[in-house]
This record gives structure tokens, C-alpha cells and sequence, in this order.
């Protein structure tokens, strides 16, 4: 099941790792993109803390870290092709998978229902 | 203190704002106006078809002012009082670029004269027109009357561009770069020039309001055109090293260190027949012959990350501050970064290697000539 944050992320956890992504509103919203800056493997990610950058042509934002974690493996294909978030942003186009510090923090995010309801 | 929320303001709209959301346009505040930033296929898309085949553009924010007196002539004349440009050597037919300046030599605006056999036409930037049209009636004579038009204006851009004008107006096609003239548009009185800013052949085309919705739709229904917007204009006009007011130019620059010096021909400078007699004429004269400080330069960034405007340019990392970019961006047709900025003359020769300051990091850029990408332009 998917969970979403307020800062327009979701995750996918499997076990204590977490798949994390930006959702497909949030990809629209930026438009094109043209480059993906991941962390590195091994990183201790702080909830709220900027841990990626997506840059579309028009701007670059931050991707925060969704929950408290380590980053256990970084989509290169993603780094190498952007326009995968833009076609698929909640499938080939995950950023980073992470090793929860505490897998029930996920519970903590919106439902499916609850983000799509969130006003954006 | 606690931020204050923004003051809402109502934007302005242009004629064609009921066909931008027709067409499914992302629509954004842009210098007072509710302007489309891109349409269904996005700004990349845009930017190539463009380059490929033609591009329409609102640019109805713009400023349109009307200049008439007795005597054109002299209307050229109290101009250059104030643009240093060669306007009395302006044909009737012809359009040229041109800088108002101010009494430091910095740049109040960049704008298009184009001069018509019984009256002048100067397009501002959409930020600037009401200050534009206020310097322009304090400083010219009251002889001559400053009119703000409201006309749309349409930007047709790209190869494909002459042919689907041509349709509508075939005498366009005879026109040449920065040839202007009357042309009956749809059963109204309008004007073409053929220019543009995003380095593709192309003409900016004025109709009166009511007629703009029509014509847009009926160049839309010609081969190749489809509707661009601001968002593609901004890498187009980058790709082709054209400077944007209020960000690579301003008060704050003078035209020799923007490197706009071909738009102050020898007439105008020391020793030309015309010499100075514009705001801030000497020290833009003294720049051109001592040379300035610093230089607005191209910039290649060596990796695949974007280098933004704001973004400080070093000699090298933790080293010397040089300036910072003033326009950045991925460019489509290059298919990768590109930028603009301010660097000390030091290092503002083609092929010198620095660094931008991105996120902490120290992104290695190569000073690179403008434009990044030939013009099409058709000068004869």
C-alpha cells in the first residue's frame, strides 16, 4: 500500500525499506525534468531534511526525507533518464529506497484517500 | 517578525486568455498578467517544436507605444536623447533594438523602435511599459505624443513561421530580418515586423484586440503551428544568448559590460558624428574605451546539473568571487545546461574554466560565446 506525505512523496515499504518517490501531482506541477540528484547509499536521513533535488527546465526543488532512515539504494536509471518521474513517477520513476528507523512511522501518513483528498 | 501573507493582486489578461485556457495552458502571474507557461505538451516540447517548425506566443503583455509628432525625423532625433542607438539612420520600414538608459549608464529597459512613415512604435518589456511610456513623456517635447496601445501582440516563431503567415499575408515572405510594415490582418489594420526573441526567424505581429483570438486561431490551423509559452520562450531566448530585463540587464548594468555594444553604433560613440548625448553617455563611453570590469558571459555548465540565476561564480572552488549567473536553465536543443552571468573581465575570456556554487557544491563551467546556438535569422 502506498503512503503519501503533505510535501507530495510517497513510499512503498517491503519489509523495513521503504520505496520513496514523488507523486504523480507533484511531477505535473514541476513539469519537464531534466536532472535528478539522489543521495548516496549509506546516508542517515532526518525526517523533513532535503534529501534529493528534482529540476525541471523552469526550477529545481527539494525532495524531503519522508520519515527517519538510511538510504539503502539510489535509481540511477532515474538519474539517467529524468523523464522517467514525468511517465511514471510511481513506478520506474522512484528516487531512492531507504531502511526505515522505525517501520511504523509509516503509519503516521496519508492513505491513498486521505492524499488524494489533501488540498493542493 | 512573522511573514505576511501576499497581497493578493488581480491580474490582467490578454485577448487571447479565454483561448489559452481553451487550449489547456498552465496559466501563471507574469508581470501583472495572467500569462500561459506552457501548454498540454509541456515546455520542452515546446521549446523543440519551435526550433523545428513554429511557435505561437502571447506576448499581449508587452508594451506597444505609439510615438507621434510633426515630423518623424524629429521624433528620432529627441530619441536619441534618450537610446543610444542610431535612430535618425532608421529607415521607414525598419526596426532596430535599442537601450534607454539612465543617468548612471545603467539599463532602464530594452525595447524595439520601429519607424513607420508618419509615426515611431517602441516595444518595451511588459514590466517596464508604464515606466517606459512616464520617461518617455517627461523627456521627450511635448510635440510629441506618447500613446500606450492596446493591441495584442502575437509572436510567430521558427521555419515554419513565414509560410503560415504568408497564408494569411503573403507580401510577409518578401520582408526581411527586422523589416516592419502595415499589414491588413483578417480585415484589420495591424503591423508585422519580422523579428522576435528566441533566435529563429520569425515575426512579431500587432493586431487590435478584438481581431488577435481569430488570427491566433487561424495560424494555429496552419501547418507546423502550434501555441508555445512563456516558460519555452525563456530557454529559447537563452539557447540564443538574448539578455531578459531584470535579469541580465538592469539598472544596476551598463551596455558595454552586457556586451550589448552593437546596439551603440560609431555614430553614437566618441568621435561618431553623433557622439553621446544620451543618459549616462560618459561612462558608457569611458567603458568602451578603458573596458569594463566585469562581462555578461556564456556559460557551459561541464555536468548535467542546471546553474540557476543567483548562483555565485567563483575563480575556482573556495576561491575568488567573480560575479554570479543571471539566467540559467537546461537549454532542449542543446540537451543539456546553460547560463548567463557576470564574471570580472579576468576571467571572461572564451574557454576560461570556473566554478558555480549550486547547493554547496562547486560545479565546474566553461565561459563559452554567445549565442549558444546560431541564429536563423533571414537578413536577405
Amino acid at each position: 500500500m502506498l503512503r503519501f506525505t503533505e510535501d507530495h512523496e510517497w513510499l512503498r515499504l517491503e519489509g523495513d525499506v521503504a520505496t520513496v518517490g514523488i507523486t504523480r501531482h507533484a511531477a505535473e506541477q514541476l513539469g519537464d525534468l531534466v536532472f535528478v540528484d539522489l543521495p548516496k547509499v549509506g546516508t542517515t536521513l532526518s525526517k523533513g531534511a532535503a534529501a534529493a533535488v528534482v529540476e525541471s527546465v523552469k526550477a529545481a526543488s527539494d525532495v524531503y526525507a519522508p520519515l527517519d532512515g538510511e538510504v539503502t539504494e539510489a535509481n540511477d536509471a532515474v538519474v539517467a533518464a529524468p523523464e522517467t518521474v514525468n511517465q511514471d513517477p510511481e513506478g520506474a520513476g522512484w528516487l531512492y529506497r531507504m531502511r526505515l528507523a522505525d517501520p511504523s512511522s509509516l503509519d503516521a501518513l496519508m492513505d491513498e484517500a486521505a492524499y488524494a483528498a489533501l488540498p493542493k | 517578525m512573522s511573514a505576511q501573507p501576499a497581497e493578493s493582486v488581480a491580474l490582467e489578461t490578454t485577448p487571447l486568455h479565454d483561448l489559452h485556457q481553451r487550449l489547456g495552458a498552465r496559466m501563471v502571474p507574469f508581470a501583472g498578467y495572467s500569462m500561459p507557461l506552457h501548454y498540454p505538451p509541456g515546455q520542452l516540447k515546446e521549446h523543440l517544436h519551435t526550433r523545428a517548425a513554429a511557435g505561437l506566443f502571447d506576448v499581449s503583455h508587452m508594451g506597444q507605444i505609439l510615438l507621434r509628432g510633426e515630423d518623424p525625423a524629429a521624433i528620432a532625433r529627441a530619441l536619441e536623447g534618450l537610446i543610444p542607438a542610431d535612430l535618425v539612420g532608421l529607415k521607414v520600414g525598419r526596426q532596430r533594438y535599442g537601450l534607454l538608459t539612465d543617468a548612471a549608464g545603467g539599463i532602464l529597459d530594452d525595447l524595439m523602435v520601429a519607424r513607420f512613415e508618419d509615426h515611431v512604435v517602441v516595444v518595451v518589456n511588459a514590466a517596464n511599459k508604464k515606466a517606459d511610456a512616464a520617461h518617455l513623456r517627461a523627456h521627450l517635447p511635448a510635440a510629441i505624443t506618447v500613446e500606450e496601445r492596446p493591441d495584442a501582440l502575437l509572436a510567430l516563431q521558427g521555419p515554419a513561421a513565414e509560410a503560415a503567415l504568408a497564408a494569411l499575408a503573403p507580401e510577409v515572405a518578401a520582408m526581411r530580418f527586422l523589416d516592419v510594415r502595415a499589414v491588413t490582418l483578417l480585415g484589420a489594420p495591424g503591423f508585422v515586423a519580422r523579428s522576435g526573441y528566441t533566435g529563429e526567424d520569425g515575426f512579431e505581429i500587432s493586431v487590435p484586440a478584438a481581431v488577435a483570438a481569430p488570427l491566433a486561431e487561424a495560424l494555429l490551423a496552419q501547418p507546423g503551428v502550434q501555441p508555445v509559452g512563456l516558460g519555452a520562450r525563456d530557454t529559447l531566448r537563452l539557447e540564443a544568448g538574448l539578455c531578459l530585463h531584470g535579469a541580465d540587464i538592469g539598472p544596476d548594468t551598463s551596455p558595454v559590460e552586457a556586451g550589448l555594444t552593437f546596439a551603440i553604433p560609431k555614430v553614437r560613440r566618441r568621435g561618431g558624428a553623433r557622439e553621446g548625448g544620451f543618459p549616462g553617455a560618459a561612462r558608457i563611453l569611458h567603458e568602451f574605451e578603458a573596458g569594463p570590469a566585469r562581462r555578461r558571459v556564456g556559460l557551459r555548465p561541464e555536468g548535467r546539473a542546471p546553474v540557476r540565476a543567483g548562483a555565485p561564480l567563483l575563480a575556482e572552488a573556495g576561491g575568488a568571487p567573480l560575479g554570479r549567473v543571471t539566467s540559467g536553465s537546461f537549454g532542449p536543443s542543446l540537451g543539456g545546461p546553460v547560463a548567463m552571468g557576470y564574471v570580472a573581465a579576468s576571467h571572461a575570456a572564451d574557454g576560461t574554466r570556473i566554478v558555480a556554487e549550486v547547493r554547496g557544491q562547486a560545479l565546474p563551467l566553461a565561459v563559452t560565446p554567445l549565442p549558444f546556438l546560431a541564429a536563423t535569422f533571414k537578413r536577405d
